[in-house]
């Protein structure tokens, strides 16, 4: 073998060194590129998930005001952890809608009362009929929606804490 | 004062391997015998990291919930079994068993192996605590798996009951087993290229190390595949994910070794390119390693990314495999060939061999590592898919397996006699095989009708390696090699068979419904609740009905509620010729329920091929073995593999 096909070896493996080095230093965007973003949002109408509290429609997320809308479900254990950065995002002026999905009226409302409710309104999807024309694989998930009903940014799995500036940021940009 | 015990064992052996390092050079340097003391040092530090396994096992044993990891990765009231399990399931815990491992081979190589000068030896005693050092060091700075909680909470948090699954308590360690017995093969290489004694004793002392991590490899990867089978609930036997392929490639590797050394041990040729393969073998292990344990390629596989690890691991496989290469680069021009051959010959067989499984170990490497690449370069996204991996490494592997079926029937040195005349009955079945697939199944697609083409051909040409002597007179070694040629020809036609002839239903039942299937005609009788141990589900009652024959099948869907998660139990029933695979899904408004349904001809042939190519290279491990005790003196007329 001559000397330059013996260097083969170490050139590839200078250059897989390089790229396994890049991507620890830069982890993978988990974010998934959604089909949905630059989209409006698909039309429905939903009945009231609770008494006292109004069901969502497409028109209600077209109102001229950014705002969030978040798919959860009072069975579904990361939406717990979600909760409190939901009530931080209301507490500081962000209009929150909601869609649970096969939820019933009685689980949700002890969910509320024990988790806080940041919502203005909940559309009651029973069978997940909307959350997939959203495009929404699972709860939580949480959508950015401009005033014109536009989808700007899907969030796949619940917001934590380290998310709240990102959507304040993005809420103000679509403004 | 069990944990601080084992803490204490991992550094005396970090010390140990240190000391046994020090040792290699003084070796090297001058003509001390230091292979005595060394052999006693390597046995200890095998000891010791036994003693500190050991130790592990034990606090996880009695769920001492005052240790970190045990408190992360059991309960009290998880079975024992997983309680045990539970101590390997976990990135400190698997990385003390890969040490482990590491250093009992170490020992296990100071122990036996007589068959190397003693220079080597040392050497490669030496390489293999070097290696045992950064791991050492890898555990004690960024993964000590006995750190302690203080104060000791009451209950610990790895209940997850998808985790309990005695497929992935026992698969990780059978192919860490075979990633570890490869670095034996890597230590003896670097000892060898150090000491420039590149020649047939070594390929005989390196051989018994690549036959046991091959077997144990190719089981890990059976047992992988039919696990992802029958509990991912897809109908899929091989997704070409990340983590697959970082198991797949050093396989290919060492099936490209196992070859090359037999040209080395016998005919002392192909010196440069063994140790290369050697030393490719096991940084694909290392390579494995890092991509599992880092967790940097998303994969159905991916543990959680920590930097500090990942950063840890990556160079503790720059500096090895870096270091390796450069040697080689600086001593491979050193090596004198050995013994010349034909273009028509065993060894031009074998170089054919090597070149094919190294291209295709190439395509593996570049498709499962393109992607990183292309979004480094440009930023883009892109997955490479099964297509890309089928259709570039298909029509090569097929091309291999026609090989395998030639390459045993030439001999050394050169081949004068028309070896097409041997072939005749293996090429009357594969022409036959053609014609009834053209016949019976006009429509298939080309690759899996050469794959049935080519499968009969190998099942009968692997078989003619036994003919024209006493076939009971033929080493175990020979034995082994039409075994497992053999099992290439099963697990193929078991995946030709699977890509040709499956049929897939995937619809929406109500209770009464009949679905075909392939020569099935289903019937959902009733879906109704059952309670599990820790779950609730929903059971499906399937009728299944072909002819005469009836089966019933029972899928569900389980739901678990700490933490809340559903999954699908595949019901599978094996008959002789195929499975009926059958998965519930969820139900729908208007009370129907997604049955997906599979009829998958001779689907099981590719695990029985997987299963028979292992027994395979058992049985040549064993022929080596017991051959070695018999004869001392090497035989420079070998003519088997």
């Amino acid at each position: 073998m001559s000397r330059g096909l013996r260097l083969i070896p170490i050139v590839l493996l200078v250059w897989l060194v390089i790229g396994l080095a890049w991507r620890l230093v830069k982890p993978a965007d988990t974010a998934i590129p959604s089909q949905m973003v630059e989209r409006p949002v698909p039309r429905f109408q939903l009945p009231a998930a609770i008494d006292g509290k109004p069901g969502l429609a497409s028109a209600d997320l077209a109102t001229g005001q950014p705002r969030l809308l978040n798919i959860f479900a009072s069975w579904c254990v990361p939406c717990v952890g979600e909760a409190p950065v939901l009530r931080e995002l209301q507490r500081r002026g962000v209009a929150i809608d909601a869609i649970a999905v096969r939820d019933t009226p009685e689980a949700l409302t002890a969910f509320l009362a024990r988790y806080g409710d940041p919502y203005e309104r909940i559309g009651a999807d029973r069978q997940s009929a909307v959350q997939i024309a959203l495009g929404s694989a699972g709860v939580p998930e949480t959508f950015v929606v401009d005033g014109k009903g536009v989808i700007r940014r899907q969030y796949i799995g619940p917001l934590n804490a380290s998310n709240i500036a990102g959507v304040l940021r993005e809420l103000e940009q679509v403004r | 004062m069990i944990a601080e015990a084992g803490l204490a064992a991992l550094w005396l052996a970090a010390g140990l391997a240190a000391y046994q390092f020090v040792l290699m050079l003084l070796a090297l340097r001058s003509r001390i015998d230091v292979v005595r003391p060394m052999r006693a040092v390597a046995l200890v530090q095998g000891a010791l990291t036994l003693i500190a396994f050991a130790m592990l096992l034990l606090v996880f044993a009695r769920s001492d919930m005052s240790v970190k990891l045990v408190f992360e990765n059991s309960h009290s009231a998880k079975p024992f079994i997983y309680k045990i399990a539970g101590a390997w399931g976990n990135h400190e815990g698997s990385m003390l068993m890969w040490v482990t491992i590491l250093a009992v081979a170490g020992a296990f190589v100071a122990l036996f192996s007589r068959r190397t000068s003693e220079r080597t030896l040392a050497a490669a005693l030496g390489s293999q605590a070097v290696l045992a050092l950064g791991f050492y060091a890898f555990l004690l700075v960024a993964s000590n798996p006995f750190a302690r909680l203080f104060p000791a909470p009451p209950d610990g948090q790895g209940l997850n009951p998808l985790l309990q699954d005695p497929g992935l308590a026992f698969h990780p360690p059978t192919l860490y087993l075979g990633y570890v017995g490869l670095s034996v093969a890597f230590s003896l290489a670097v000892g060898a290229l150090l000491t420039g004694e590149v020649d047939s004793r070594l390929a005989r002392a390196m051989r018994p190390w690549v036959l046991a991590a091959w077997v144990l490899l190719t089981l890990g990867i059976t047992a992988g595949s039919y696990w992802a089978y029958y509990e991912l609930g897809w109908g899929g036997y091989w997704f070409w994910d990340p983590v697959e392929n970082a198991s797949l490639m050093p396989w290919l590797a060492a099936t490209a070794l196992l070859h090359s050394i037999n040209v080395l041990a016998a005919r002392g040729a192909l010196k440069a390119w063994t140790m290369m393969l050697a030393v490719i073998a096991f940084s694909m292990s290392m390579v494995g390693t890092f991509l599992v344990r880092s967790g940097i390629l998303t994969s159905v596989h991916a543990f959680a990314i920590d930097p500090q690890r990942g950063t840890f691991l990556l160079a503790l496989l720059t500096i090895y495999v870096g270091a390796a290469f450069v040697l080689f680069a600086v001593r491979g021009a050193t090596l004198k060939e050995g013994a010349p051959f034909d273009l028509v010959s065993r060894e031009s067989g074998l170089v054919v061999n090597n070149l094919l499984l190294s291209v295709i170990l190439g395509i593996v490497f570049l498709g499962t590592l393109y992607p990183l690449f292309v979004e480094a370069v440009s930023g883009e996204k892109l997955s490479v898919g099964a297509p890309y991996f089928n259709s570039v490494a298909g029509p090569l592997a097929l091309l291999l397996a026609v090989l395998v079926g030639v390459g045993p029937l030439l001999r050394w040195r050169s081949e004068r006699r028309p070896v097409f005349g041997k072939l005749k009955l293996p090429g009357l079945l594969a022409a036959s095989a053609l014609t009834i697939t053209i016949l019976l199944a006009p429509d298939i697609h080309l690759l899996p009708r050469a794959g049935l083409t080519v499968a009969a051909f190998l099942a009968a040409a692997s078989v003619l390696a036994l003919t024209g002597r006493n076939p009971l007179r033929a080493p175990l070694a020979t034995w082994g090699m039409v075994i497992a040629h053999f099992g290439i020809a099963v697990a193929l036609a078991g995946m030709a068979a699977n890509a040709a002839f499956s049929s897939e239903r995937l619809a929406v039942a109500k209770p009464g419904d009949v679905l075909a299937v392939g020569p099935w005609q289903v019937q959902l009788q009733d879906v109704t609740p059952t309670a599990g141990k820790n779950y609730t589900a929903l059971e499906a009652e399937l009728r299944a009905a072909r002819g005469d024959q009836v089966i019933a099948l029972n899928p569900q869907t389980h739901y678990y509620s700490d933490p809340v998660t559903e999954t699908n139990e595949s019901a599978i029933r094996t008959l002789w010729n195929g499975q009926l695979y059958t998965v519930l899904g969820r139900s729908d408004a208007s009370g129907g329920w997604q049955l997906r349904l599979w009829w998958k001809p001779f689907v099981t042939l590719i695990w029985a091929g997987g299963a028979i190519i292992a027994l395979g290279g058992a049985l040549a491990l064993l022929g080596r073995l017991v051959r070695r005790r018999r004869r001392r003196e090497p035989d420079w007329r070998e003519r088997y593999i």
